[in-house]
This record gives C-alpha cells, structure tokens and sequence, in this order.
C-alpha cells in the first residue's frame, strides 16, 4: 500500500507529471525567448505560457461534428499519461539508478512511440481532411526518424553490455560518461537529429507546417483539448532530453553542484535544438525520409561499426 | 483516391482572403480551382463619381502596397490622353518613390516567403531590414505608406533636396545586408533544396499565360516596361533588367533580391541627377478622348486605361493589375506538385487579391439571358433548400416542411 501510494507520488508530483509539465513550460518560454532573441524581437514574459495555458483551460470546448466518437477527446489524455509516466520512470531511475525497474530501455523506447500516436490518432479521428494529411505525414516522419534512433540506442546497448537505464547510467558513473568515446558521439548526433523530429521543431515539423495544412492533427482541437497536447509537447521538450543525457551523457544529478551540471547539460541541448530551429526553412516529407532513411541511418550505422572496432 | 484541400478564404498562407482549392492524390495536386472575389469594393464605378484629382487619391487605396504604382499608373494614362509632358524634377521624383516602392515590396514579399516555408529567421530579418526605407518614405514625403504625392501632371509635393543624403545613408546601410541575404540564399543548401526546382513555369508556360514582372523575368522572359516603354526617369539612367531562366521558385526568390540591388543603383543615380525647378504642370482642362497607362510595378505591369468625355470625372477607368495575369499561371506551374511545394508556388508570383478582384456577371449556359440580382438571390434560396433537404436531420425536417 505505501508503496502505491509513492508511485503515484512519483508518477503524478514528481518527477511525473506536476514537475515535468511545469519545467516544460519554463522550457517552452526559454524556447520563445531564445527565438525571439535570435529573429531580433523582444519576446514573452516569464509567465506567459502559465498564462497561455490558463487561458486555454477557461476556453470553450469545441468537439466538431465531423470528429469520431471517444477517440477525438481520448486520445490527447493518452499522450499525456504516457509521457507522465516517461517521466516519472526516467527519474526515478535518474535519482536511484540501483533501482530495478521491471521495464528496460527497449520500454522508454516504446513509450516515446505513444504521444505521436496519439496526435495521429487524435488527427484521424477529427474528420478533417488537413488534420488527415498532418496526422499522415506524421506516421511517415516517424517511420523514418525511429529508425536510425534506435540503431544509436542498440549501439549504447552493446557498449554497456545491458538494456536497463539504472545500469547504463552506473557504468557512465564509474567510467565516466559514454559521450568521451567518438563512436557515441557519432551516436549522440544521430539522436540529437531523432530530437529534433520528435519534438516537432523545424526543420521536421511537417506534420503541423502551419503555412501549408494549418496545424494538421491539430486543426480541429480547441480549448481545454488543446491545452492538454500543450502540456504534453511541453513535457515531451523536458522527458526525451533527459533520456538522451541519461543514456549517453551521464544522467543527472540531484547531489550538490551536480544540480547545476545537469541543468547546464540540459539547457545545452534545447539551445541546440532552438539554434537548429531558427536557421532552417521546413522540408518537404520526401526530403525528410530520405535524409532520415539515407544520411542518419548511415551514420547510425557508422556509430554502431565504430564502436564494434573498439572506438 | 482524391480528396479536395482548400486553402482559404481563412488562411495562413495568404493575408487576404481567396480561396485555392487543391484537388490531390496523397499528396500530390493534380487540379487547381482558384476562386477569387471575396473583397471587391467596386473601384472602377467610383471612379467614374469622382474628379481626376479625387481619382488619384481612390487608386491609390486599390492595393496597399503598391499605392505609388497606382498612382503613377493612373497619372500615366491622364497624361497619354492629354499628350503633355510632365516637368523632369517631378520624372525624377516619380521615379525616386516607385523604387522606394518596390524595395520595401520585395523585401515584403521575401520575408513572407521565408514564413511560408517555415524560415522565421529569415521573415523577421528582412522585415527589419524593410522598416529603415519605410521610415525614409514618411521622412521624404510624411507618410509611410500611401503618401498622397502624386497629381495629374507632376506631383503635389516637392521632395527637399536636403532630405536626400538621409535617403544615401540609409542605402547604403542596407546594400550590405541585402548582399548578405543574396549570398545566403545561394550558400544555404536546405534553402536550395526546398526552392531549387520547385514550381517551375517554363519559358514557353510563361508567353503563353502572358505573365509579367518579376514571374516573367524568372522564368526567361526579357520583359521591363521601364526599359520597353519608358515613363519616368528611367530613360535617363543606367540600370539593368535581371533576366534569369530557371522558371522556379529560387530564381523567383532570386530575380527579386537582385532587383532590390537595382532599385539601389536607380535611386543613387536619381538622387544624384534629379534636376531643379517645377515639379507640377498645371492641367486645365481634360477634353475627350482616351489614355493608356503602363508601369513596372513590383509585381510585374500596370496598365490604367481612361476615357474621358470632356467634364471633369473620367467617363472609364478600367485597371489591370499585374496579378490578374499572374494568377493563371498556377495551373502550369501548381499541377503535378506536393502540396508543400505549392503553398510556396502560390506565394511564388506574390499576389495580391484587392487588384485582381473583378465583377461577374452570370449568365445562363446559352449566353443570352444575363441573370439579376434577383435571379441569383433566388438560385442560391432553393440550393440551399436543396442541401438542407439532403443533409437535415430527421427533427429539423418538419421544420423546414413548409418552405419546401
């Protein structure tokens, strides 16, 4: 019963939900600001995405007529308790690493699969034709970034000889982080582009191309509905950072100046990705697959036959 | 299997409303239906209910951004009619503000077009770089946009020659940074890779669908009526017509920017030369007969055409933006794209819906009987009847029992 109680501490408090959505939130302002610095514009308050969401939250909702029965409401909330749950299991494991978790790796893996499932679950079931098309577009983009991601990840497997976070982020702590070997970083770079497609930022963010199908999956949410994908993008921004720096960078820290470490390396990546960001024009699909299919791949591969050499 | 994507009235891609509607397969477009007239506001009819000098002022309101092309498009055709000569300070005055114009609209147009394809950098970039030579239009003539200088004759201001090295300054603070945009979207390989190709209207396309300007000159097409048909000062300056022949997006995007460096070089040149004395002709009197006008707008030419009948209201004015040419070309360019490509295909010819909205007038499939508004109130009554019939639910019908 106690511990019940604790998971769902953990799973809806921290470092699940209630932590994660809100350091999301501070994020998605560090993202607003940073671009608006970068495109010489002033930008938002600190609080504007609380203000954002509030709003969201006091508006109407509006299911269309077109939209398919449950699906259309369900579907946002499963987004959100999948990545509540990444959270909580990628820190967790972060704070205790000896923890034995009963998943693995291979189970985040599969977890970070549901919130873009979701948005295209949630995009079909709206009846539009443009949310049709994101919610298409999206099912391409995935099969092409998942890919080369999870060649980089079977190559951090090897290396550490083991499929559980707890004991990746132990060897790192006794031989230092897996970054220092080329073939990782190789690795990392493959991960750091899977980064950008999975959080929907340009130059992948296709599936939405506000300029070209208004949204896509989105189209048709409004309200409080929206308000929650809101949440979750913003958690999403949070959760699959963390895992990469757990996975290859040494996870975090909760002890003493390793509180600051963590959030350096954390800060160190969303800039990256908001740098990426603002000097890219959106691809096209085609461009997008090929380059995931062709480039990324073949440098996963690089990464996997380096690593095999000993690098 | 086929499914229609609309684009508008309501969309982000365009600031006005229009309404493109995309038939595609996947994601590819194999029809396009553009429907337009969702602003029109009837300009050649109040034209005829107002003086020339009143007129100047209402052609100036047809299209925001290109208010001095208007302006001088009309003036042009007055002029054509009367045969008069205008004094050279107000040619080079004329010609001063329409480059002025058309700096600020290609760079207008690049920073949307950078918004269109997700480049946001790009879009605030060049929109900051367009607000210095915003500031030096209200600087020069009191008003950023729309200034109200032109008049049948000359023009109704004079510009101070004080004010000009301002103008110098400001120009060359900004040929660096418009170098630098040159060079950067030559250099950047995923901006290549989303413009090189895309959209490409050949040579033969474009001289069969007539387009003009800048979507002429990308695609091949020698044409300039500054240089073919001279008005103005451009006669007297030493400028060139960019010419490029890849028909696609990029050369678009840059015909466009090289064009801006032209604008430059004229407006140097004309700052340098332009001539003291009189600015304005007085014009008594106009007498029948009719005018031509003909201007290089931004987007491409202009024509004005006038009649008068001897009093002081113009008995005809018809105005042919250089949209109305333009647009057509969308289905030789837009077919056989995916619709990413095509929003940016679309934006590609920069069009501007306030100058191609046009009247129409219906008729029946004979031609002979031209339906009234009455008619077409009552066509559209009984289809919506029919719809209601086809999609009302069960309980509304009783309700709606009695119209049927």
């Amino acid at each position: 019963m106690e511990n019940l109680v604790l998971y769902l501490l953990a799973f809806l408090v921290f470092p699940g939900f209630l932590f994660t959505s809100t350091f999301g939130l501070v994020v998605s302002w560090i993202d607003r600001k940073v671009s608006a610095r970068i495109q010489w514009r002033v930008g938002p308050p600190f609080f504007q995405p609380f203000y954002d969401l509030f709003k969201l939250w006091q508006k109407e909702l509006i299911i269309p007529r077109s939209a398919k029965g449950m699906a259309f409401i369900i579907a946002p909330f499963i987004g959100l308790a999948a990545t509540s749950l990444l959270a909580s299991i990628i820190g967790i494991i972060n704070l205790n690493p000896e923890y034995q978790f009963v998943g693995d790796v291979i189970v985040i893996v599969y977890l970070m699969m549901i919130p873009p499932l979701a948005i295209i679950w949630g995009g079909f079931s709206s009846g539009n034709p443009l949310a049709a098309l994101g919610a298409n577009r999206e099912i391409k983009l995935m099969m092409g970034y998942e890919l080369p991601f999870i060649l980089a990840v079977v190559t951090v497997f090897f290396k550490v000889g083991s499929i559980s976070l707890g004991e990746i982020i132990q060897y790192q702590q006794v031989h230092g982080a897996l970054l220092n070997h080329p073939s990782m970083l190789v690795a990392f770079a493959v991960s750091l582009l899977w980064l950008q497609a999975k959080l929907g930022e340009i130059p992948f963010d296709i599936s939405e191309a506000e300029c070209e199908i208004m949204e896509g999956p989105f189209i048709e949410y409004s309200g409080p509905l929206l308000g929650v994908y809101k949440v979750m993008m913003a958690m999403l921004h949070v959760v699959c950072p963390w895992f990469l720096i757990s996975i290859f960078w040494g996870g975090t820290s909760m002890q003493g100046w390793g509180i600051l470490w963590s959030v350096l390396k954390f800060v160190f990546i969303i800039v990256l990705v908001i740098i990426i960001k603002n000097t890219n024009p959106r691809v096209r699909i085609d461009q997008a697959v090929k380059f995931f299919w062709g480039w990324v791949t073949l440098l996963a591969l690089i990464a996997m036959v380096l690593m095999f050499l000993g690098y | 299997m086929r499914s229609i994507i609309p684009i508008g009235p309501f969309h982000p891609l365009q600031d006005e409303p229009e309404n493109f509607l995309l038939t595609v397969e996947g994601e590819t477009v194999v029809d396009i239906d553009v429907n337009i007239g969702y602003i029109h506001k009837g300009i050649e009819l109040l034209a005829q209910q107002k003086t020339y000098d009143q007129t100047v002022f209402l052609v100036e309101r047809i299209c925001g951004i290109c208010s001095i092309t208007h302006t001088v498009c009309f003036c042009n055709a007055v002029e054509d009619l009367l045969k008069v000569e205008i004094p050279e300070r107000a040619k080079y005055i004329r010609t001063i503000l329409g480059e002025i114009e058309r700096i600020h609209s290609h760079l207008l147009w690049m920073g949307l077009a950078g918004h269109f394809i997700g480049y946001n950098t790009v879009f605030m970039w060049t929109w900051k770089y367009r607000e210095p030579i915003l500031d030096m239009m209200e600087y020069l003539t009191g008003n950023r946009q729309s200034c109200g200088m032109l008049k049948v004759g000359g023009v109704r201001r004079n510009l101070e020659d004080s004010r000009f090295p301002a103008l110098l300054k400001t120009l060359s603070e900004m040929e660096p940074k418009i170098k630098m945009l040159a060079e950067a979207v030559q250099d950047d390989p995923v901006l290549k890779a989303r413009l090189e190709g895309v959209g490409v209207l050949t040579k033969k396309d474009a001289i069969d669908y007539c387009v003009v300007g800048p979507t002429a000159r990308a695609s091949g097409v020698d044409i300039d009526v500054r240089r073919d048909d001279p008005y103005a000062a451009y006669p007297y300056l030493d400028w060139n017509v960019i010419v490029l022949n890849g028909g696609d997006v990029y050369s678009k995007f840059l015909v466009r920017v090289l064009e801006v460096l032209e604008a430059i070089k004229i407006l140097r040149q004309a700052v340098k030369q332009i001539p003291k004395g009189d600015f304005l002709l007085e014009i008594k009197e106009i007498p029948p007969g009719e005018g031509i006008g003909r201007y290089e707008a931004p987007r491409g030419e202009d024509i004005h055409y006038v009649r008068s009948n001897g009093t002081n209201f113009p008995e005809r004015l018809k105005v042919r933006a250089p949209s109305f040419i333009n647009i057509p070309s969308f289905t030789a360019s837009c077919i056989g794209q995916q619709i990413a490509d095509v929003t940016i295909t679309l934006a590609a010819v920069d069009p501007c819906y306030s100058c191609t909205e046009r009247m129409i007038s219906a008729r029946d499939l004979s031609g002979n009987k031209k339906y009234s508004q009455k008619d077409l109130l009552e066509i559209s009554h009984q289809k919506t009847l029919e719809i209601s019939r086809n999609l009302a639910r069960p309980a509304d019908l009783p309700k709606l029992k009695k119209y049927l």
